[in-house]
């Protein structure tokens, strides 16, 4: 279960992150919508770490982020293209993290075999670096090292952008295998309202970086969403 | 139309990141411009005299003239290897209502006043003015002086079109290479064939005409090959280099510090900048030649200290500084996986400690000048690895500077920021007023026992001190993601 507690964060005056209470339980699909600036990614890093809330604190399974680092061994992130090294060829790449998540190499070579498909012969043994792939294909190679090591926390920052049709399609199908025997947790934000409605049984809206809508979805959720975003 | 480009120039200028870098770099920087234009200028006006009082019987502009072949095709191989047309600039104007026409005299015109085209102006020119005072013929020396101007431009529109060639470089390298053997061993006099042919352009200025036609015809080329060109997956392309993989499997005896060791090898050697520094380390290991040859160091033991420290400390000093900001586009990354900081960091401790080894082996032959300058090597590789290595990587933890690996590796300043100046004081300042305090009060033995040892010390305390530059790390976690962060 993730838990944050009273969650702000300031820049000199201007607070661009308040929530009061989330609770995210253990297997759930949980979405994150809002327009730019709604402070989706800046609640994403504080989940991990990266900056330091003003106030709160966020504890994912029993441990408190900022306090302990044990959390990292559960959980699997890919927040955009910063998190891959780009001088390194996507095997290298993956390799690095598996050595990290505690793979030896064949692990992982048999792990990657189940992202043939996603991966439809343009990432594995291309003789490319990161830094010369496409925009859709690095953020394939970056959701899929997310999932090495069977993390039981997955955090996907706008997984669906820039993806082609047939892999985000493959991509919701695969989230949603993820989450379906309630073990993984899986935190997705996206622009899309129609994605994420079909991946989470959960939607929370952000808006100026307080909660203003958490619905459980269900058919009428895409309307409601849709009604809530139009202006 | 024109004034558009010229706006758009103007800002290009003022809105590059090399006016958005820190006060200190910028002053030193600009000294750094102004030293090498003053020292042309120098050259420029002083060179008149200088030759007058080396050969008194020599007239000035033939001795200029006969080395004037040399400074062409070494001009054409720095630039060959430095300048590049800036093509890319263009881009976003392909699909806008401008005439290809247009954009490309754009872009040709405005390389003619590339910086690599005006350094050597600080010399032709008052060296002209020298010779003209001197009651030199004014129409010869300003014939010359154009053909000089016009053959920098030669120069600039030849590089393009070579600039394309690998095979190009070969055969200019061979060009000089050969001119310069022929010159050595005498079998035939370049200084006097490249002499005739620029004191011709004194004799007869008309002769100027000659590298004006060189010069329009090496300019029609360059506009029907760009002309033929112009498009994304041809000038206008990104460049993609196939990736070399080497099987790095031999470094997973290394254990846990396996995946950083391969991981860090592959930064230095994928990377143009980081390349640079590994490659300039082993430049750095003939810096004794300097010293060691010269009689009038020789009583200065501090100096040579200095200089013995920089032989095998070239890595250690270069690439340690801007750890860990080489790996600043993905510390967030590294900083959300379950990472040992202790493993990471002492990874980088093996790695600048082995290419120190290796340098201080190459080093071997110093034993020629004597043992005490050996000795003194020894001490200092010593003193690099056990001490140098150490501050280097606690200092990384102040480093708050993003480095761009992308970008081009050299003479780039990116990371660079006050510490790194700094850090002088303990790196080379320590082990010399060492050296002195022991060489004065007991000899010259005592003082390289000193630095040695304190080399040794850091050798096997090493342990604790990295334990406790991982936890500084940690502190210093989220001020380093912030900064690595910003572009710029």
């Amino acid at each position: 279960m993730i838990h944050s507690v009273n969650i702000s964060k300031k820049y000199k005056s201007v607070e661009v992150l308040n929530i009061e209470e989330l609770k995210i339980p253990k297997g759930q699909s949980f979405g994150l919508v809002g327009n730019n600036g709604a402070g989706k990614t800046t609640f994403f890093n504080i989940l991990l770490d990266l900056i330091r809330p003003t106030t709160g604190e966020i504890t994912n399974h029993d441990v408190v982020v900022n306090k302990s680092e044990a959390w990292k061994s559960f959980t699997g992130s890919f927040i955009d293209e910063s998190f891959l090294i780009g001088y390194l060829t996507p095997e290298e790449y993956f390799e690095f993290i598996g050595d990290l998540r505690g793979m030896n190499k064949a692990d992982v070579t048999s792990f990657l075999a189940q992202f043939e498909e996603i991966f439809n012969g343009e990432i594995l043994g291309k003789k490319k670096y990161l830094r010369d792939l496409s925009k859709g294909n690095q953020k394939k190679a970056g959701i899929v090292a997310a999932l090495i090591g069977n993390p039981q926390v997955v955090i996907l920052d706008e997984p669906f952008a820039n993806l082609d049709p047939t892999t985000q399609i493959r991509l919701k199908k695969m989230l949603k295998e993820l989450t379906e025997n309630k073990e993984v947790t899986v935190l997705v934000s996206s622009h899309d309202l129609s994605h994420l409605t079909e991946v989470c049984e959960r939607i929370v809206v952000l808006e100026k970086g307080t909660v203003v809508k958490d619905i459980e979805t269900s058919k009428e959720t895409l309307k409601e969403l849709e009604s809530h975003f139009a202006v | 139309m024109f004034k558009q480009f010229l706006k758009l120039e103007w800002k290009q200028f003022f809105r590059s990141s090399y006016w958005q870098k820190g006060i200190a770099i910028k002053i030193i920087m600009g000294f750094f411009a102004l030293w090498m234009m003053g020292s042309f200028l120098m050259l420029g006006f002083g060179s008149f005299f200088i030759i007058k009082k080396i050969m008194p019987d020599a007239d000035p502009l033939q001795v200029v003239n006969s080395f004037l072949i040399f400074v062409i095709i070494g001009d054409l191989i720095f630039r060959y290897m430095m300048q590049k047309l800036p093509v890319m600039n263009i881009k976003p104007m392909l699909i806008l209502p401008i005439k290809k026409n247009k954009l490309i005299h754009y872009i040709l015109g405005k390389s003619i006043f590339s910086a690599f085209n005006f350094f050597s102006l600080f010399f032709y020119i008052p060296f002209a003015g020298v010779l003209i005072g001197k009651g030199y013929d004014v129409n010869g020396v300003l014939g010359w002086l154009i053909s000089m101007l016009l053959l920098i431009q030669v120069a600039n529109f030849l590089n393009f079109i070579i600039n394309k060639n690998n095979i190009a470089l070969t055969i200019l390298a061979v060009i000089l290479g050969s001119t310069i053997a022929l010159q050595y061993f005498s079998l035939y006099d370049v200084t006097a064939f490249s002499q005739q042919v620029f004191d011709g352009l004194v004799a007869t200025p008309i002769y100027a005409v000659i590298p004006l036609g060189l010069l329009v015809i090496l300019y029609t080329v360059n506009f029907k090959t760009l002309k033929t060109q112009l498009f994304l997956d041809e000038a206008v392309a990104v460049k993609v280099k196939d990736a070399n993989t080497s099987d790095l499997s031999w470094a997973n005896k290394f254990g846990d510090m396996a995946p950083f060791i391969k991981n860090e090898i592959r930064l230095i050697w994928r990377n143009k900048r980081t390349k640079t520094v590994f490659l300039m380390s082993f430049a750095f290991v003939l810096y004794g030649l300097i010293f060691f040859t010269q009689e009038t160091y020789q009583d200065m033991p501090g100096l040579l200290i200095f200089a013995s420290l920089f032989i095998t400390g070239g890595f250690v000093l270069n690439y340690g500084q801007f750890i860990p900001a080489w790996e600043s586009s993905y510390y967030r990354m590294l900083m959300t996986q379950n990472l040992s900081y202790k493993k990471y960091i002492e990874s980088k401790w093996y790695l600048m400690s082995v290419i120190t080894a290796v340098l201080f082996v190459l080093a071997t032959p110093y034993i020629y000048f004597g043992l005490d300058k050996y000795l003194m090597i020894a001490a200092g590789a010593a003193f690099n690895i056990g001490f140098n290595t150490l501050v280097l990587l606690y200092a990384g933890s102040f480093n708050r500077k993003q480095i761009d690996l992308n970008a081009s590796g050299f003479g780039n300043t990116q990371g660079t920021s006050a510490k790194q100046f700094i850090i002088i004081i303990p790196v080379m300042g320590v082990p010399v007023a060492l050296f002195y305090i022991f060489y004065l009060l007991l000899g010259f033995n005592a003082g390289i026992i000193a630095i040695a040892t304190v080399g040794v010390l850091g050798f096997v305390t090493k342990n604790y001190f990295i334990d406790l530059i991982a936890k500084k790390y940690i502190k210093d976690k989220y001020a380093a993601i912030h900064a690595f962060n910003q572009k710029g």
